[in-house]
């Protein structure tokens, strides 16, 4: 009796597997990759502020107050839906947030603030993507929180949510203070 | 007609090649490349390898090996650097560490329990079904 069970157990028991992987698996983005960085420095960067190609922003400049660093691009349609969520925590005043405009030409940049709203501290422009490199940026958006010793403490692939908000940023928000 | 279509064919897979190639300065350098950016991984489109890849990220990252490997870096100072900036991930060849051990040997360890499952099934049943096939039975079968 037994033994007439066993190919479906073996069944059930592989089904169970299945089921269990994908509800692990299930709401995550699992192409992001996981980021090495978080828990050091930040990396040195100089860029120059959008429309202000002479001043020049780099790391310990942005130093003394934790930032959120916004990854974003005007050729970037996920970036359109998560700004809603950019822009009230912006505007909430909880922390600075940074736009780090990637690949991206001055003037669609500039339209692009112009059409969605700019709730940037300041936007600081990579052209050519070289200094994204050294943050292991690989598109957008992506989201880093920077402490206020320039520390990488938390790092977001894929548009942000309410969700992702109140689920992990937030709380490492809260663990910084 | 028939050049007609061959011409507009030929116009229109002009569009495919996105990137500038690049200019290698001896063949050595090129061999060492392919092979180098064939082991690392696409970080976007990351079913291929960074030599086969067409995202732009892999574009940049391509230019990156070469700057640094023209700067003198090794094989392994190269990976090094894309490992500490994007995980280990960007490797195709997972290191061989106890957390991958599962990953590496696997497969083989399936094979060889499957191999011994099918030995013992197939000496049970050998056991259990006597050769008594008694000769005098008067059928054909």
């Amino acid at each position: 009796m037994m033994k007439r069970l066993l190919p479906l157990i073996a069944f059930a028991a592989l089904a169970l597997l299945l089921g269990v992987g994908v509800m692990m698996n299930s709401g995550k983005d699992t192409s992001a990759i996981p980021s090495p960085l978080v828990g050091k420095m930040a990396p040195d960067f100089a860029l120059p502020v959008l429309d202000e190609p002479e001043r020049i922003i780099t790391r310990d400049s942005l130093l003394g107050e934790p930032y959120l660093l916004n990854v974003w691009g005007s050729w970037c349609p996920a970036c359109r839906d998560e700004h809603p969520v950019i822009t009230e925590l912006a505007e909430s005043g909880r922390i600075r947030v940074i736009g780090y405009d990637y690949k991206d030409e001055a003037d669609d940049a500039r339209r692009w603030l112009q059409q969605f709203g700019n709730p940037y501290a300041l936007v600081i422009a990579d052209v050519e993507g070289r200094a994204a490199l050294d943050w292991g940026i690989y598109g957008a958006p992506e989201t880093f929180l920077v402490d206020a010793q320039g520390y990488i403490r938390w790092k977001f692939v894929g548009p942000l949510t309410p969700e992702v908000v109140q689920g992990q940023l937030l709380p490492v928000l809260e663990s910084l203070e | 007609m028939r050049t007609w279509l061959l011409s507009l064919l030929l116009v229109l897979s002009s569009g495919v090649a996105a990137f500038e190639p690049i200019e290698f300065r001896d063949a050595a350098e090129e061999a060492r490349f392919r092979d180098l950016s064939a082991e690392l991984r696409c970080v976007m489109c990351q079913n291929q390898s960074l030599a086969d890849s067409n995202a732009e990220i892999a574009h940049d990252l391509r230019l990156q090996v070469l700057e640094l490997m023209r700067e003198g870096k090794t094989d392994d100072q190269i990976k090094d650097y894309l490992v500490a900036r994007y995980s280990e991930f960007v490797l195709y060849n997972p290191p061989v560490r106890p957390a991958t051990w599962l990953l590496w040997f696997g497969p083989a360890l399936l094979l060889v329990g499957g191999g011994v499952v099918v030995v013992v099934v197939v000496r049970r049943r050998s056991a259990k079904a006597p050769a008594n096939t008694s000769p005098d039975d008067g059928q054909e079968w």
